[in-house]
């Protein structure tokens, strides 16, 4: 199955950035799910929880208090103001949280 | 003559512990400098992904936006002017300022009515002691800016540029801060930040390459809403960053050439030191031999 590359990104660094099998963000219209291949989409966030499904299994969740997120190519860019990761211990190789 | 070998013995010890100070100053900013150029390339992917963004935006609509249009209802513009907190950075503040007056010139030419905002103490106390209006200053932390600090400097430029014209507004906001090109090259550079000019950061497809059709939520507009006040904090914020990082460069170039004048003046005053006792050991000696002479020409 495809991948997602995803990068969740802050103003002062790179918070997040991995392989993900699904990414779950709260767009301005509600809930989005992406998926591999998904159509390019840009889209403000709302405060709330972006949570995604990492490829080799496990989650990581991040609290966000607004930002956007856009989608191209199979690659998620979120970027977003405050931040706070969770379920970093699953987060794998690649997850580096410092909040 | 005793006296002289003193004066030079305690000019000596002053020069020497200003040495260390020199020394200490300098190795502090060699071991933060490190740390601001990480910040400028950990704000990168940021940057990148919002100057993507916007030209996505701007590629696939038309963008029309407050930030983006002239104004031509007020002739007042403001300059931010970035400078350090403190001195002992050589010719930092002084080159950044001066490169703001010369702008303020330019744009007084051209019929504007220049405000400024300034950051940093240095520049802060060149105004007040001028005493010239500042529209709105910060000071603290020039060496190590947070995005605390970027937003709350957007936050006012911002409003600034968006309030109409009796209430303050202004047309055009330049920025005045110092590129950080390597070590040894830090250039102040003066950039317009608003109105946006979109066009210059558009990412031109590449051959072959079809830019995607993007789906924007909920509109193109409220897209562009949130991503054009981001996108300007991020430039304020890169430019803090550039100047942190020439501030601390150009401190430590600084510091280094006044250990070297610190040595420099502690060998000279060595040499008159030694001189001075030299002559008062040939003046007693004379003493005694002329007394010696005198008690035996007697």
């Amino acid at each position: 199955m495809a991948e997602l590359d995803v990068d969740l990104v802050a103003a002062d660094r790179t918070v997040w950035s991995g392989k993900a099998r699904l990414v779950v963000a709260p767009a301005a219209d509600g809930e989005v799910g992406v998926m591999a291949g998904h159509t390019p989409l840009l889209s403000v966030l709302k405060p709330g929880t972006i949570r995604i499904r990492l490829a080799e299994g496990g989650s990581v969740e991040a609290d966000v208090d607004g930002g956007f997120i856009s989608v191209d190519s199979n690659t998620v860019t979120a970027v977003v103001d405050g931040v706070v990761v969770r379920d970093v211990a699953a987060a794998g190789p690649a997850g580096s949280a410092r909040h | 003559m005793a006296g002289s070998q003193r004066v030079y013995k305690a000019r000596i010890k002053s020069t020497q512990s200003l040495k260390k100070i020199f020394r200490a100053m300098e190795l502090i900013a060699a071991s933060r400098i490190g740390k601001a150029r990480d910040r400028v390339t950990d704000s990168t992917p940021y940057t990148r992904a919002i100057t993507r963004a916007v030209s996505a935006v701007a590629t696939h609509a038309s963008v029309r936006h407050p930030l983006t249009t002239e104004r031509d209802d007020t002739n007042e513009v403001a300059i931010l002017v970035v400078a350090a907190d403190r001195g002992m950075a050589g010719a930092y503040s002084a080159s950044v300022i001066r490169e703001a007056e010369r702008l303020a010139t330019h744009l007084e030419s051209q019929g504007k009515s220049v405000r400024f905002y300034v950051s940093g103490r240095r520049a802060v106390s060149y105004f007040a002691f001028r005493g010239r209006d500042v529209a709105a200053q910060w000071t603290g932390g020039s060496d190590a800016p947070t995005t605390e600090q970027a937003e709350a400097i957007a936050t006012t430029l911002l409003e600034a540029f968006r309030a109409p014209a009796d209430q303050g507004g202004v047309a055009e906001l330049h920025v005045v801060y110092t590129q950080f090109v390597n070590m040894v090259t830090q250039n102040p550079r003066v950039i317009r930040l608003l109105p946006l000019e979109v066009v210059e950061d558009v990412v031109p497809a590449e051959e072959g390459e079809i830019l995607p059709v993007y789906d924007f939520a909920p509109s193109a507009d409220a897209v562009l809403d949130a991503l054009l006040p981001r996108y300007v904090r991020t430039r304020i914020y890169n430019c803090l960053l550039q100047s942190a990082a020439s501030e601390l460069a150009a401190r430590q170039r600084a510091m280094h050439t006044a250990t070297e004048n610190a040595e420099d003046l502690i060998r000279t005053y060595t040499r008159l030191a030694n001189q001075a006792r030299q002559a008062d050991i040939t003046q007693e000696i004379s003493e005694i031999v002329s007394g010696a002479d005198a008690l035996a020409a007697s």
